[in-house]
């Protein structure tokens, strides 16, 4: 039995979410799994088509017709000492779902116009939140949501409760979304890339509210982004996706540090660094196949430059332990007895 | 309010210091209308006084957050939005001037064979409804640089140039994915065989890996046909990749114009530094290191901008006084670093540390 | 994180100096569908995307039946449409019956006296039947004005025996025949009364979301008038108006003027409404920057991207213009006898004996309806597929 602290707060195994599109199947999460520790930040890091936002989604099964959870396990640990809820088995009308949902996971989007309804002032969709979860009545619902205004720190909380959502810049925007989130201390915060649309000073001061927050509260981030400079500032976990599948994960020190899957080593050399300016910038051949054409064996080996012909092609990887919890998806670290060119398994 | 003279500013280290565009105290404002009749209630200054040169053969960064005035400048610079105010004047050739902004609409259409733009986002910037080959084909066509099958050449051999396979020419554009619309924007940009090209956020809307893809060509097309670039972005690590002069704006104004290097490691303007310590470093091991740098607010409102310096109420160095009263100018503080601050020389900033250093 | 190895690093370097021709494409990988799918112009993928709506796909069929048979009603019907037999008054519809041995047939008529209402009627007599023939000749009529002819489609082989599928009016007129030829003017109606309103609603929508400002102005205000007056009072007077001495057809070129100048409108807003959006796309910017002139930049460069849409709008017009004539015809101000359209044809049932005792009078009534249920089926199709790129 592991101590309580050391149990996932959510285990994702082998989860598939596909759409099923007129031209075709669209696989566009296949076969993830990942695990969210509890108190913790992880971080889900890829390009556009990588599936991430709709493994995000689909941990509070918000996928809709044509796209359906195929298969696979989203194990939520809510008491550690009790058996696990599989988020997948629950019905999309079930009471359990519903009391997860906004109180327990909660979830923030990337852009905050979209998710605040713009006939309702922020102080009423706070306090919605409150109502929906918690027996209270409608003052002290408010009071509550004065609260968290104030501590997502919109100024002059008590009077902006009033303002509607156009009347606030795209920073305060998000910190409204953020209490809403919040609103019933939820255990696990997913963010779907909530800083992309902010500038980058208002970004730092978001990145640093969430990180505050975290702490104060004891609740486990999910943060997906595409900037790698968001996910060492504030992650513990991170999770590489590419095309629907975990290419690497492991704590963010080592993957940053000694990153395995070329993928993520070729991403880590295409961003241009401030300070290392000049040269040329080291980009990935080729582009992103279409999810609806997944290449064979290896989804990465197309623009690979450690490619091994006849088997990157024909083989597909599986997410093998490296050690310290790290994994790696790529036939250059799995230990079947494939002749790997030594030359190829650089440090 | 800016009484810099841009000629003050030392050439880049790629440009032959030749003036090839220059801006003078440009301004657009934009009222605010209300009610029936249609009354002014105010203005919003997107670009407030703002003048730089741009020198032939080099890439000057433009700088800034949203309602910064930097997509507003390089727009003005086509004139897609007309200036209020201001003037741009083009130096085609040495001993040549011409005054943009009093240009007729017939002689514009000449001019804009030699300034070109990439625009931001690829999916919009292309006809859905065109070929490839009309998209890159149309600024030939337009200015009769040529027909028929030689018109078919050029248009293979600008697609070439900018790594697209010409047979692909009678393909539409929602067969390519965002990096390749993005190349063919480009090709269509360099079309005319331009001087200046103004690349308004033309890799904000791509991934990372794309990113540096489009960044190389950019680079490289720079280097083979002698282009002038104005790189319009929000993201400073790309703006210091690429460019040879960086010059930041904040709602509206230039706050600080320098050669990159001396600008991301001796800036000299608060806005500056702060923008540098917010950009998260993908290194996990400097997390936390910049936190005591935050800035507080937000970025303030283009129609509504704070009184004297725009930037006072964030600044941790604001004095109360001066730096609420009155602008400041933007002067030159060290040979060819010009800032807006008041107390420009004497602060001490934080600026990136250059690789190797401690 | 570099790679150590010399090999790599060759690559490496390779790698920099390879033109940046790498850049594969979709393309490449495209298959099948998928490779069709990225090859296809504006006008395929939006025949693609109508395809699969079942409904606006019979719609489809449907009209182009229709418009096929208003063509060549002359041959499909089996009389002329003002030809008369008074003998067979009221008739009602025969079925058409079909034996190996006398092959095609309909039942004949016997006439019967009606003791309640002290008149002759006429039932259908199974035990007579008038032989039908295909391609028969019948009654001698000109071919789209040009030559004469006389076969008709299905007719009986003695020209002089009855057959009525649709039953016959008061004047022992076959109203199947008079059905057919109807649809022409009122098919044709519709298309030219919306021709003319998409002329007047591209150029005045056009110039109104193009250029802006004043001439903006006028032009909405001038929509907004002609849409407050009441429209049917307004055609009323209108078609009043036409002096009775006028010929059929010039009364007809009219009624079409008419309904045109109202409904223009409707279709300059939509022209408007697309421009403002267009003008503010990207590529339209880039289309100004490459120094494009205004006028090609409308044609060339904005018109294909709001075409879809208009074709969608105007197939859901043309009912509209059907249905106005109908209406007009109905109220006896439209087009009047001997100008035949469903319209007239409706006006001659106007009374408590057609829908008592002869109601196959109203076929024409059923043929307005389906036709303009296909129309609209097929114009919501259309509306669904206009777009493709969903932008």
């Amino acid at each position: 039995m592991r101590p309580d602290s050391a149990t996932p707060l959510i285990e994702v195994r082998d989860l598939r979410t596909h759409f099923f599109t007129d031209e075709g199947v669209v696989k566009s999460v296949d076969g993830v799994s990942f695990d969210i520790p509890r108190g913790k930040t992880l971080c889900i890091v890829g390009e556009s088509g990588c599936g991430k936002s709709i493994t995000a989604r689909s941990i509070l099964k918000l996928i809709a017709p044509p796209g359906r959870i195929v298969s696979g396990q989203i194990l939520y640990n809510r008491d550690p000492a009790q058996p696990p809820v599989d988020i997948v088995g629950l019905s999309q009308r079930s009471q359990e779902l519903r009391a997860i949902r906004g109180r327990e996971i909660a979830m923030i989007f990337q852009e905050p116009m979209s998710a605040l309804s713009p006939v309702h002032t922020i102080g009423d969709q706070v306090s919605e939140t409150i109502l929906l979860h918690e027996r209270v009545g409608r003052v002290e619902a408010k009071a509550r949501a004065i609260k968290l205004l104030d501590r997502v720190g919109i100024p002059r909380a008590a009077s902006r409760f009033d303002a509607y959502p156009f009347q606030l810049s795209g920073g305060m925007r998000q910190r409204a979304c953020i209490a809403m989130a919040l609103a019933c201390s939820p255990k696990l915060l997913i963010a779907d890339e909530p800083t992309t649309a902010l500038d980058v000073t208002t970004q730092a001061n978001i990145l640093d509210l969430i990180a505050e927050l975290q702490a104060e509260m004891g609740m486990a981030v999910m943060f997906i982004t595409h900037d790698l400079g968001v996910v060492a500032e504030i992650a513990d976990e991170v999770v590489v996706m590419y095309l629907g599948t975990v290419a690497e994960r492991g704590d963010v020190f080592s993957i940053f540090r000694d990153p395995q899957h070329p993928y993520t080593r070729a991403l880590m050399r295409s961003i241009p660094r401030l300070g290392e300016a000049g040269g040329r910038l080291e980009s990935i051949r080729g582009i992103v196949p279409h999810p609806s054409n997944r290449p064979t064996g290896c989804p990465y080996h197309t623009r690979c430059d450690s490619y091994m012909p006849g088997i990157c092609n024909r083989v597909d990887p599986r997410l093998e332990d490296i050690g310290d919890g790290h994994l790696v998806r790529c036939l250059l670290h799995s230990d079947r007895e494939t002749p790997v060119n030594a030359g190829e398994l650089a440090r | 309010m800016n009484m810099h003279d841009p000629t003050l500013e030392t050439p880049g280290p790629n440009a032959s210091g030749r003036t090839l565009l220059g801006v003078r105290n440009l301004k657009v404002h934009f009222p605010i209308t209300k009610g029936l009749l249609q009354r002014q209630v105010g203005t919003v200054k997107a670009v407030d006084d703002v003048s730089f040169d741009i020198r032939e053969g080099e890439t000057l960064g433009l700088v800034g957050e949203s309602g910064c005035g930097k997509t507003t400048t390089g727009r003005a610079l086509l004139r897609v939005v007309e200036p209020t105010a201001g003037s741009v004047t083009y130096y085609p050739e040495p001993d040549l001037a011409v005054d943009m902004l009093a240009l007729g609409k017939r002689e514009l259409r000449g001019l804009r064979r030699d300034i070109r733009m990439v625009l931001q986002d690829p999916y919009s910037s292309l006809n859905p409804r065109f070929t490839v080959s009309q998209i890159v084909s149309e600024p030939l066509r337009a200015n009769n640089i040529a027909t028929g099958s030689e018109l078919e050449d050029r248009v293979a051999t600008l697609l070439r140039r900018v790594g697209l396979r010409p047979e692909y020419r009678g393909r539409y554009p929602h067969a390519f994915s965002g990096g390749e619309r993005q190349r063919i924007g480009i090709a269509r940009a360099l079309a005319t065989d331009p001087k200046l090209v103004v690349c308004d956020e033309a890799v904000s809307a791509l991934d990372v890996s794309v990113q540096a893809q489009i960044l190389n060509l950019l680079s490289d097309l720079q280097d083979d046909f002698g282009l002038t670039y104005l790189f319009v972005a929000h993201d400073l690590s790309v703006v210091e990749h690429i460019s040879d002069r960086v010059a930041v704006m904040y709602v509206g104004r230039l706050v600080e114009l320098a050669d990159t290097a001396e600008l991301y490691r001796r800036p000299k303007h608060p806005y500056t530094a702060a923008l540098m310590a917010s950009v998260p470093k993908p290194d996990p091991t400097l997390r936390g290191k910049s936190r005591r740098h935050r800035l507080q607010g937000e970025v303030a409102d283009p129609a509504n901008p704070p009184s004297g310096c725009h930037f006072h109420p964030r600044c941790p160095f604001n004095d109360g006084d001066a730096c609420v009263k009155q602008a400041p100018e933007l002067r030159e503080v060290a040979p060819g670093h010009l800032a807006a601050c008041h107390y420009a020389e004497r602060l001490q900033l934080a600026g990136i540390a250059a690789p190797g250093a401690v | 994180m570099r790679d150590s190895t010399e090999l790599a690093a060759e690559k490496q370097a390779l790698a920099n100096e390879r033109p940046v021709a790498a850049a594969d494409t979709l393309l490449d990988d495209a298959v099948g569908t998928e490779a069709k799918v990225m090859v296809a112009s504006q006008w395929r993928l939006m025949w693609w995307r109508f395809r699969r709506h079942r409904l606006a796909m019979a719609g489809g069929v449907f009209l182009v039946v229709t418009i096929l048979l208003a063509i060549f009603a002359d041959i499909v019907a089996p009389y002329a449409p003002d030809s008369y037999n008074a003998a067979y008054s009221y008739a009602p519809p025969q079925l058409i019956g079909f034996s190996p041995e006398a092959g095609l047939y309909v039942d004949g008529y016997k006439a019967v006296v009606d003791p309640v209402l002290m008149k002759r009627t006429f039932v259908t007599d199974a035990s007579t039947r008038v032989p039908l023939g295909l391609f028969v000749a019948g009654e001698p009529y000109l071919m789209f004005g040009l030559f004469r002819s006389d076969i008709h489609l299905l007719a009986p082989k003695d020209p002089k025996q009855p057959m009525f599928l649709f039953g016959a009016d008061r004047l022992g007129r076959d109203v199947l025949s008079r059905t057919l030829h109807a649809s022409r003017v009122s098919l044709s109606i519709g298309v030219v009364g919306v021709a003319l309103s998409l002329f007047l609603g591209m150029v005045l929508g056009g110039l109104s979301g193009y250029y802006g400002g004043g001439i903006d102005t006028f032009v909405q205000r001038l929509i907004e008038f002609l849409q407050s007056i009441p429209a049917i009072p307004l055609w009323i007077g209108l078609a009043a108006a036409i002096p009775q001495t006028w010929p059929p057809l010039t009364v007809y070129f009219v009624i079409t003027v008419i309904l045109s100048v109202i409904g223009w409108t409707g279709l300059a807003r939509v022209v408007r409404g697309r421009f403002l959006s267009l003008r503010t796309e990207d590529f339209v910017t880039a289309a100004r920057l490459d120094g494009v002139g205004d006028l090609r930049i409308i044609l060339v460069h904005m018109m294909p991207s709001f075409l879809s849409h208009i074709i969608a709008v105007v197939t859901l017009a043309i009912p509209g213009m059907i249905l106005a004539e109908t209406a007009l015809s109905f109220l006896g101000v439209g087009l009047r006898p001997p100008a035949v359209s469903w319209g007239v044809l409706l006006q001659e049932a106007q009374n408590i004996r057609s829908i008592a005792s002869a109601p196959w009078l109203f076929w024409p009534g059923f043929a307005v309806v389906t036709t303009v249920l296909a129309l609209n089926f097929l114009g919501d199709g259309l509306r669904d597929a206009a777009d493709p790129y969903a932008t």
